[in-house]
């Protein structure tokens, strides 16, 4: 009986898909997990649990899809079987739509028992991912405030988290940010194994400065800093109770980010590289490195999937448009934006003086959050003297204008909505071999790729 | 001349971008070569309101403004007493509710408020939807464009003034038709983050007021060029015009 009504959910949600793609209606990815979620309700929970080889589920504000990817080159290059929600939805129908795809008819996954399942998944889905999947392994990037008119305060996805471990095995894994203290307090009540990774590197300490998003620990005391990487981020302790960071088994040194990649000593592997920059993105592969380690694959293998590892739609993608390298660096939120710019500001301080062209391209559709006040949150005042020139785009231009103004940014070459006014005036103030780093929004860089497609420009790093 | 700023609880009353106030206010005075002094008051610091031009608080999160109401109560006879005589002030979100009587949870608890303004929020209880999205209002100050994003309503007395009418948004309570609050030089409002940068001439009346009440009512502000603040503000407007809904009231 169960296993007929999930033969069915798995054909009407083929189905679907089939009919998506047939009718060219976006990529396909979450109708067909819809309508299966719709015919049979229990379909995650039945497919996703049959996967033996671990469940893994990677959330966080920033880094979320980084750090799967991560995980993924290297299970494809140790030859572990997989699965993976790469196609970008990380919803609970996203979830059904990747297992769908991989079932048969009679609503088996085949192979399923040695099969490890990767889930990227929305901080808001965590508790219903963790209910069905009943996962081996939980690895939480980190915790910021991020789209407030969609996700709500910072409180209240801590909330959702720990609602999301109340349901989870209690003999999961924990992969946790040892530097962020709100990540590391989903670590109290946890009887299972915890595997902390964290940055042990002195150059990277800041003042301090921007937003925090974490001041206070549960127990009401302030947290204080031995060291400060960025926003609440660092060597932390609880001013009043215990709580401190924990020592990481899995830590980064002797940092060394490049404009095409970065390098770092990782105790047990050596000095790894990997092709992404930015200390976002050394964070992004301690975590995935400390996922790898939980499904117990080899040291061998983790350093060269780092090596192999490509960027994200629109994260450190390059693209070459009439003899201009464009450099697209997605940024979605004050964090992803800010550490963004440190990462800008290290490239400009190798070439010296104002050498920089950037273009900031903001959208406030549903998926960037309808309320752009965040970019006062972030510190643009950061590169203001390495400018050379800049270009701003998307459906806030004029928001972004006054932001760059008011930073001390040279006057821009472009404030329009159309990306294609926006290339047009990266075209005229730019010459061949010059390089333009691009910082959107999640849909202006859809919209922006779509117009670079258009003109035939050439992506180094796709899909 | 110089403007001396306090910002209550800054690392705290911050969530929604509201140090772009900040931002603006500094902006705005040091191209009129006004020096800009800023006091960052945090909970326990020694806060005199005769020693400031101006006082800002924004929003916080529920735990962040339950955390510092206790110590904004204790200044708020002090406070109270400035903007009773001219003090400029503007109180965004979670600060404009705590610059009324009290916050009245859904479960019937009480976040004391200082008073400022003759008013009261209460929260209509998890079920009710949050007030979301642009808002354009019709000011003394002339129009002003925002975002809004609060669970609490809020309900003025009767001889309170509010800010601003709603033309498109939600405003105090999604009904009245109301937004904000007005008492002397003080505004409270539920438009956050980015408010002054796109309203210069709101940012500029704030500067005036407590330049004016220092130096004298002859002091004049230089005109800047605001071509940048007035495109973000006709397209902010714009956009709410577009979807955000109809007031009512």
């Amino acid at each position: 009986m169960n296993r007929v009504r999930l033969g069915a959910a798995v054909g009407a949600g083929k189905g679907a898909g089939l009919a998506t793609r047939l009718l060219r209606r976006g990529g396909g990815t979450a109708l067909p997990g819809l309508v299966a979620e719709r015919v049979h309700p229990q379909l995650v929970r039945d497919l996703g649990r049959s996967l033996g080889g671990g469940r893994v589920l990677i959330t966080g504000t920033n880094g979320k899809t980084t750090t799967s990817r991560i995980v993924a080159e290297v299970l494809a290059g140790a030859g572990r079987p997989f699965i993976h929600n790469r196609e970008g939805s990380n919803l609970m129908r996203g979830i059904a739509s990747t297992l769908l795809a991989r079932a048969s008819l009679s609503g088996r996954i085949a192979g399923a028992a040695t099969m490890v399942g990767l889930f990227e998944t929305d901080e808001a889905t965590l508790p219903p991912a963790a209910r069905a999947l009943a996962p081996t392994a939980l690895a939480f990037t980190n915790l910021f405030r991020d789209q407030l008119d969609r996700y709500g305060e910072v409180d209240t996805v801590a909330a959702l988290w720990r609602r999301a471990l109340e349901v989870a095995p209690r003999d999961a894994t924990l992969i946790l940010n040892a530097d962020d203290p709100s990540v590391a307090e989903m670590a109290q009540g946890w009887d299972g194994p915890v595997h902390w990774f964290g940055l042990d590197d002195e150059a990277f300490a800041t003042a301090g400065g921007g937003a925090y998003d974490a001041r206070w620990c549960g127990c009401g005391g302030d947290y204080a800093y031995e060291r400060r990487y960025f926003a609440h981020v660092g060597w932390w302790r609880c001013t009043r109770c215990a709580r401190k960071r924990e020592e990481p088994q899995t830590s980064a040194s002797a940092v060394d980010l490049g404009l095409e990649g970065a390098s770092f000593e990782v105790a047990g592997l050596g000095r790894v590289g990997m092709p992404l920059t930015g200390l976002y993105n050394v964070y992004n592969a301690l975590a995935a490195i400390g996922v790898c380690r939980s499904l117990g694959l080899s040291d061998e293998a983790i350093v060269a999937g780092l090596a192999r590892v490509k960027a994200a739609f629109g994260r450190q993608e390059v693209v070459e448009l009439e003899g201009r390298t464009l450099r697209l660096l997605l940024a979605k939120n004050p964090a992803g934006a800010n550490q963004v710019l440190l990462l800008l500001r290290t490239i400009a301080a190798k070439d010296g003086g104002a050498s920089l062209n950037v273009a900031l391209l903001l959208n406030d559709r549903f998926a960037d959050g309808r309320d752009v006040s965040w970019i006062w949150d972030v510190d643009h005042e950061l590169i203001a003297g390495q400018v050379a020139r800049c270009w701003l785009g998307g459906d806030r231009a004029e928001d972004l204008a006054v932001r760059v103004k008011y930073a001390g940014w040279p006057v821009p070459g472009a404030v329009a909505h159309e990306p294609a006014r926006v290339v047009d005036a990266i075209l005229a103030g730019t010459a061949p071999g010059d390089q333009v780093f691009v910082v959107p929004t999640y849909t202006a860089m859809l919209d922006l790729r779509a117009e670079l497609a258009r003109r035939g420009a050439v992506s180094g790093a796709m899909d | 001349m110089e403007l001396r700023v306090a910002h209550l609880y800054p690392d705290v009353m911050n969530i929604y971008g509201d140090r772009g106030n900040v931002i603006a206010l500094r902006y705005r005075c040091e191209a009129r070569d006004i020096r800009f002094h800023l006091g960052q008051v945090n909970i326990g610091n020694p806060f005199n309101p005769a020693e400031f031009d101006l006082v800002l608080i924004g929003g916080g999160q529920d735990r962040e403004q339950r955390r510092i109401a206790g110590d904004l109560v204790g200044r708020g006879p002090a406070i109270r007493e400035a903007i009773g005589h001219g003090l400029p002030a503007l109180a965004v979100c979670g600060g404009f509710q705590l610059f009324g009587h009290r916050y009245v949870d859904h479960d019937g608890s009480i976040i004391p408020g200082i008073g400022v303004f003759d008013l009261e929020t209460r929260h209509p209880g998890p079920v009710a939807d949050r007030c979301i999205g642009d808002v354009v209002l019709e000011t003394e100050l002339g129009e002003v464009v925002g975002f809004e994003n609060h669970g609490g309503r809020t309900y003025l007395a009767l001889d309170q003034a509010p800010f601003g009418r709603v033309r498109r948004g939600f405003g105090n309570n999604a009904v009245d038709g109301f937004e904000g609050a007005r008492h002397n030089n003080a505004i409270g409002t539920y438009l956050h983050g980015s408010l002054l940068p796109k309203n210069p001439r709101l940012a500029d009346e704030l500067i005036l007021a407590a330049l004016r009440r220092r130096y004298g009512p002859e002091v004049d502000l230089a005109p800047l060029d605001d071509t940048p603040e007035r495109a973000a503000n006709q397209n902010a407007a714009a956009i709410a015009i577009r979807r955000s809904r109809r007031a009512t009231g």
